[in-house]
């Protein structure tokens, strides 16, 4: 016991040396991580291809990129058609299900009803110039916003990466979502 | 009313609606020059809240003024570095 308390000490107190050198070690990691973080990030998770929701992430997107946010979009299920540049064209609008569309579900629900809404919807939006999906994307992407089209439903919706915007990442799935979430100071599932 | 602030670049999103006069404002600042102003003629009423909320959120812009007219909101945004 005696002999041992001296040889523990001396073990366990470090040096003024190794204590400077553990002190620059440590201001080198905090500079690394606060200069890294130092451009706010923003995540969202796309996950619907209506019409009317296809707006919400293109808009908030393209205007975090306007704040200098770093943006990744991650397009996946039906939020995958507002990558495809045909499709994304021609985003349809359902009033089944929405109480607050003036016709009334068993109207809604008869054939052609989803293209009669969705023309109404189309002529609100040109009449206040409100932007078309497709200028969203053009003016988001032209700001630097990633949009990413999940591999996993471009497998499952055979469909071939030609079919997106030009400056759409593919070959991407859920675990770079995953990341860029935990990266990011704001993250939102659409 | 414009001659108070010495104008750069005049950018006009008459009938444009959100996200647009605040995405548009973003990229002509950019192509201005440390110190000069930007003028953004708006219909957008959400312009207001929207460019204010921007320029105090964003680094290197500040607001330098907004007029609400009849019809139109000028927003003046000057580019601070």
């Amino acid at each position: 016991m005696s002999t041992d308390t001296p040889d523990a000490s001396a073990d366990d107190t470090p040096s003024r040396a190794e204590l400077a050198a553990r002190v620059d070690e440590l201001e080198d990691a905090l500079a690394e991580a606060t200069s890294e973080d130092d451009a706010k990030k923003m995540s969202i998770i796309a996950t619907k291809g209506t019409l009317d929701m296809a707006y919400p992430p293109l808009i908030l997107a393209s205007t975090a990129a306007a704040f200098g946010y770093e943006v990744t979009v991650f397009h996946t299920f039906w939020g995958l058609e507002i990558l495809h540049e045909e499709r994304s064209k021609n985003l349809k609008l359902s009033s089944v299900g929405n109480p607050n569309m003036p016709v009334p579900n068993a109207v809604a629900a008869l054939p052609g009803m989803d293209r009669v809404t969705t023309k109404m919807m189309e002529k609100k939006i040109d009449d206040n110039d409100t932007a078309t999906i497709e200028e969203l994307i053009e003016t988001s992407l032209d700001m630097g916003v990633e949009f990413q089209a999940c591999q996993m439903t471009i497998d499952l919706m055979d469909y071939d990466e030609d079919d997106f915007y030009d400056g759409v990442t593919t070959g991407v799935g859920a675990a770079t979502a995953l990341q860029d979430m935990a990266e990011a100071d704001i993250q939102l599932l659409v | 009313m414009s001659a108070d602030y010495d104008i750069t670049e005049t950018l006009d999103v008459k009938g444009a609606s959100c996200p647009m006069p605040v995405v548009k404002t973003k990229s002509a600042i950019d192509d201005l020059a440390e110190g000069e102003i930007l003028e953004v003629l708006a219909t957008d009423a959400g312009s207001m809240s929207d460019i204010e909320g921007w320029a105090s959120g964003t680094a290197g812009v500040e607001l330098v003024d907004q007029q609400e007219g009849d019809d139109v909101y000028t927003h003046y945004v000057r580019k601070t570095e």
